[in-house]
């Protein structure tokens, strides 16, 4: 007993502010910017979470303000539903109160350990107390406090508690002084996660505020609030035997098959009672009684038996029009493309992964592609090379998506990857909560939408190469080789040659000349027909002439118009087969040769040199 | 026959090889075929040892430049323009452009203009190939004249003021005698030199001068300004062969000298071409050799970043495809190291004069 009581004794004495040293890696305070990071991010996800909750279009104001050489002060500031009075210290100055550990939903707040380890850090570092300004209601009273946590207790202090002047409708005011600093111009900036959470947050209007005074504001891009995501009860193939065992003996049913209904998501009538038979329980047994043996199997039982997959409507994914836009309005780019694949369940916690990928515009030809990771929401900046998402694009061989791959490694190119992970429960790698493990289910699905989204840009670029390989065409058709032939004339003291037969090869098209010849009084015709693509092609060629022909070479089908006769032939040519029309006329050359150009039906107009393509 | 007519009847010739790569273009309208030309690649890959003259010329590889893409088309349009400008503008008139004023000249040619001066450097190069002229048939100059030689020689030029007759080391100042662009204008009337030296950089050539090696060894001295011109290559050619005075080559010790060699020796890649005209088989190597870089313990420099590259392209080269060229080139790798001609000062200013030459070419059978 006495040394128990020792014990106890110690265990007491191990104070908040210990415990924080101790861990402060882990929860993300450990480098001076990262400091300043980590509560900007911890402010901002309770933010956006509170307003989401209570469907309000978040406006996000931060203000840091240098105070001394070490010291910096964050202000931050929303329009959110503010916190009661009575709540106030605690949700502050009390580690791990309100935590979401326990709901089974999708919310940014299972990212950090809370707002309060940025106070206690602040407190710790610049022995100021934090300053807090909450408002619920326009009608309402604006509440001031200053607030301290007492290391030894975990309690909140209250230095201050007082009724201001408030010309906010509702929301909330943190203010913190701290030993931090503010960086520019790397990834692990407050400035790009704003940036990034602008991008998957687009229903917000984030301002920030630089220690010199330059204003950046994040504009909002949709009114639409994210649907909120539902909690619902857990489903058993996520559920742990401790976990199990714990509703057992919590419960209120007093049988075991309705207590397996009403605890669990996706268990009804007919599946508790296959579980009760798999795993040799009594339907009726109370589960208080379940032994930790039967609890086994029971446990065995909910993997054996086939349980539909957990409900969706617990996740918020983002949607594809919304990380379109998102990407949209932070960069200039060509093309984007974004998806969102069905929902999926990894050890029982429903997930969904969404990706886009954006390409073009501004972005550097010559650096890595960015890969921008969420989590429910949040960006993820650090230990990216220990992350299922950066994994899954370094296994993608993205050369057949068209993007350069250096050794297997991140690809190369004017783009940005964007993936989304929502779920009750992300795995991350680690407490610090900054890179999302390799789970299978996870790392698949991840693949699925990269690829996705991979095969949407091949086509693009496949798109683009052509368009530009037919522009360097009519390039070459329309300004140089007419140049070419000119100038060779000129040099020669000839005539200009003709260039349409070339351009017909270069641009694979069927050729159609017609060569007129003196014969006696009248005139011999030759239309010569080339094809010069890789295709066959079909069309009809129409010879409207005001005179009879003579001798045709094919038959063609005579049409009288008017004072005109249309005449007719169907033409089949083969990839590159030459054929010949011939007729005679009874007119004299000269009048022959200003007949009007022959015309093609029945085929793309681009697709024919020498002729008139008319498509009724 | 005049030196006029026999001009005349050079321009009219050149004249007609011109037209007819036009013709082909025009013949090529008129037959239905996409315009196009073949060359030989002009890569290191392609160049082979023409057994017969000992000089490396291009092999058998062509590429074919043609109208179907929008650079082969505008590198016809430019060959075009060129031609006309050669005809017209420079054989018809008598006149004559400078490799820069030609690339100003394609200023107002509208998409046919150049846009560095490489870029029409190169046509005329290419021209070159496919007339199998040079490009002083067509009246087209390089910028500079070519380098100064110094030594036992007695030369006639012809110049555009009349004849001028000098001795290459008593009519000439502290400088020497300046090559001409055209050395086919020189007439070499007599001689007493024993060999010839050409020399990389000018602060060695000065040296040799400054020590009278011209005159103890009976020796032309070439200064070679880094990568020789034409000129210099083609009179170094012509002495060696119309005289027949030995050709040595003194350099720095480093893998881009090994190339300065190589060009006077044996010719360069991007003017394979000419190379039966202007390389010299004969030309020895006297240094610095990577052995000598530890024989003679010369104060060195690392190798940079580009100078391994160099060498390693240069194992690949088929010009240094003999064991002594391996032996010097894997040798340099293997130390690390390059040396300057000019780090022999470290041992007084008379021991590149009085030791190191005259050893080497005690060692070469030179004298």
């Amino acid at each position: 007993m006495v040394i128990a009581e020792e014990l106890a004794k110690k265990q007491k004495a191990i104070s908040i502010a210990e415990f924080f040293e101790k861990n402060r890696q882990i929860l993300g305070f450990d480098s001076s910017p990262r400091c300043l990071l980590t509560s900007v991010k911890e402010a901002v996800d309770n933010a956006l979470d509170a307003c989401e909750e209570s469907g309000i279009l978040p406006d996000i104001f931060i203000k840091i303000e240098s105070k001394s050489k070490e010291n910096v002060t964050l202000i931050i500031e929303d329009n959110g539903p503010g916190i009661v009075k009575e709540q106030i210290p605690r949700v502050f100055a009390k580690l791990l109160y309100g935590s979401r550990f326990h709901s089974v939903k999708q919310s940014r707040g299972q990212q950090g350990i809370g707002i309060s380890a940025a106070v206690l850090y602040s407190q710790l570092t610049s022995g100021r107390p934090a300053k807090i300004v909450s408002k619920i209601d326009k009608k309402a009273p604006a509440h001031y406090f200053e607030l301290l946590i007492n290391t030894q207790t975990n309690e909140p202090e209250i230095i201050a508690d007082k009724i201001i002047e408030w010309d906010r409708l509702r929301g909330t005011r943190i203010e913190l002084e701290m030993a931090a600093s503010y960086v520019k111009g790397r990834r692990q900036s407050v400035y790009e996660y704003l940036k990034d959470t602008a991008i998957v947050n687009p229903h917000a209007r984030i301002t920030l505020i630089e220690p010199d005074n330059n204003q950046i504001i994040f504009e909002r891009v949709t009114d639409k609030v994210p649907v909120e995501a539902a909690e619902i009860l857990p489903h058993p193939h996520g559920i742990e035997l401790g976990m199990l065992m714990k509703m057992l003996r919590y419960t209120e049913r007093d049988k075991l098959a309705p207590f397996l209904r009403y605890s669990f998501s996706r268990i009804g009538l007919q599946t508790a009672s296959e579980i009760c038979k798999k795993s040799g329980l009594d339907p009726e047994k109370d589960p208080r009684e379940v032994t930790l043996d039967e609890a086994k199997r029971l446990h065995e039982a909910f993997k054996k038996v086939k349980i539909s997959a957990p409900s969706t409507d617990c996740l918020s994914p983002i949607t594809e029009e919304l990380i379109r836009k998102g990407l949209e309005k932070e960069h200039t780019i060509d093309f984007i493309e974004t998806t969102t694949r069905p929902a999926s369940v990894h050890n029982g916690h429903p997930f969904q992964v969404e990706a886009g990928i954006a390409y073009g515009g501004n972005l550097p030809k010559e650096d890595k592609v960015e890969i921008l990771r969420f989590a429910n929401r949040v960006p993820l900046l650090y230990q990216q090379g220990a992350c299922a998402v950066t994994n899954a694009v370094e296994g993608i061989k993205w050369k057949a998506y068209s993007l350069d791959q250096p050794g297997n490694s991140i690809p190369v190119g004017p783009a940005i990857i964007l993936v989304h992970v929502a779920s009750t429960h992300i795995p991350f790698t680690s407490e610090a909560k900054e890179a999302i493990a390799d789970v299978p289910e996870i790392a698949q699905e991840i693949e699925l939408a990269l690829k996705e989204v991979g095969r949407r840009l091949k086509l693009y670029l496949s798109r683009q190469d052509k368009l530009e390989l037919r522009r360097e065409k009519e390039e070459i058709i329309q300004k140089i080789l007419p140049l070419i032939a000119k100038k060779v004339g000129e040099i020669l003291d000839r005539p200009t040659p003709d260039i349409s037969p070339v351009v017909a090869k270069i641009m694979g098209n069927v050729f159609i000349q017609r060569i007129v010849s003196q014969n006696g009084k009248g005139c011999d015709v030759e239309i010569r027909l080339k094809n010069h693509s890789e295709a066959v092609r079909h069309f009809s060629l129409h010879e409207t002439l005001p005179y009879s022909i003579k001798a045709p070479s094919p038959e063609p089908k005579s049409i009288p118009l008017g004072k005109q006769t249309d005449h007719l032939w169907k033409i089949t040519l083969k990839p590159q087969e030459e054929k010949a029309i011939i007729y005679k006329l009874d007119i004299k050359y000269e009048e022959a040769s200003k007949l009007p150009q022959p015309v093609a039906e029945g085929i793309d107009e681009e697709l024919i040199t020498g002729a008139k393509v008319v498509n009724v | 026959m005049t030196f006029q007519s026999n001009k005349e009847l050079h321009d009219s010739q050149a004249k007609t090889t011109l037209k007819k790569l036009i013709q082909d273009f025009y013949g090529q309208f008129e037959s239905e075929t996409i315009p196009h030309i073949v060359l030989p690649s002009r890569t290191k890959k392609n160049i082979e040892l023409k057994e017969d003259a000992d000089v490396w010329v291009y092999g058998d590889t062509e590429s074919l430049r043609s109208a179907k893409t929008v650079k082969g088309a505008k590198q016809i349009l430019k060959t075009s323009y060129v031609v006309d400008l050669l005809m017209k503008g420079h054989l018809e008139q008598d006149k004559s452009s400078t490799l820069r004023e030609l690339y100003y000249i394609s200023e107002n040619w509208d998409i046919a203009k150049f846009h560095e001066q490489s870029e029409s450097d190169r046509l005329i190069e290419d021209l070159e190939i496919i007339t199998g002229l040079q490009r002083e048939d067509f009246h087209v100059r390089p910028e500079e004249n070519g380098a100064t030689m110094f030594g036992p020689i007695k030369i006639k030029e012809v110049t555009k003021r009349g004849e001028r007759t000098m001795h290459c080391q008593e009519d000439v100042g502290e400088a020497g005698y300046q090559i001409p662009y055209n050395v086919e204008t020189v007439e070499f009337l007599e001689h007493d030199a024993k060999f010839i030296i050409a020399i990389e950089t000018g602060g060695m050539y000065d040296r040799l001068i400054e020590n009278g090696f011209d005159e103890k060894f009976d020796s032309i001295l070439v200064h070679l300004k880094g990568q020789p011109a034409r000129s210099t290559r083609r009179l170094i050619k012509r002495m060696n062969e119309e005289l027949n005075i030995p050709v040595v080559v003194f350099t720095d010790g480093d893998p881009w000298s090994f190339r300065i060699y190589a060009s006077v020796a044996y010719g360069a890649i991007k003017t394979a071409h000419l190379s039966e005209f202007m390389a010299t088989p004969a030309a020895k190597f006297i240094g610095v050799q990577s052995s000598d870089i530890v024989e003679y313990e010369l104060s060195t420099d690392k190798l940079s970043d580009q100078d391994i590259k160099a060498l390693e392209s240069e194992l690949t080269d088929p010009r240094f495809e003999t064991d002594y060229w391996k032996e010097q080139i894997n040798m340099m790798l293997k130390l690390g190291k390059k040396s300057e001609q000019q780090a022999f000062a470290g041992k007084g200013l008379d021991y590149v004069t009085d030791t190191y030459l005259p050893e080497r070419l005690g060692e070469m059978g030179v004298i």
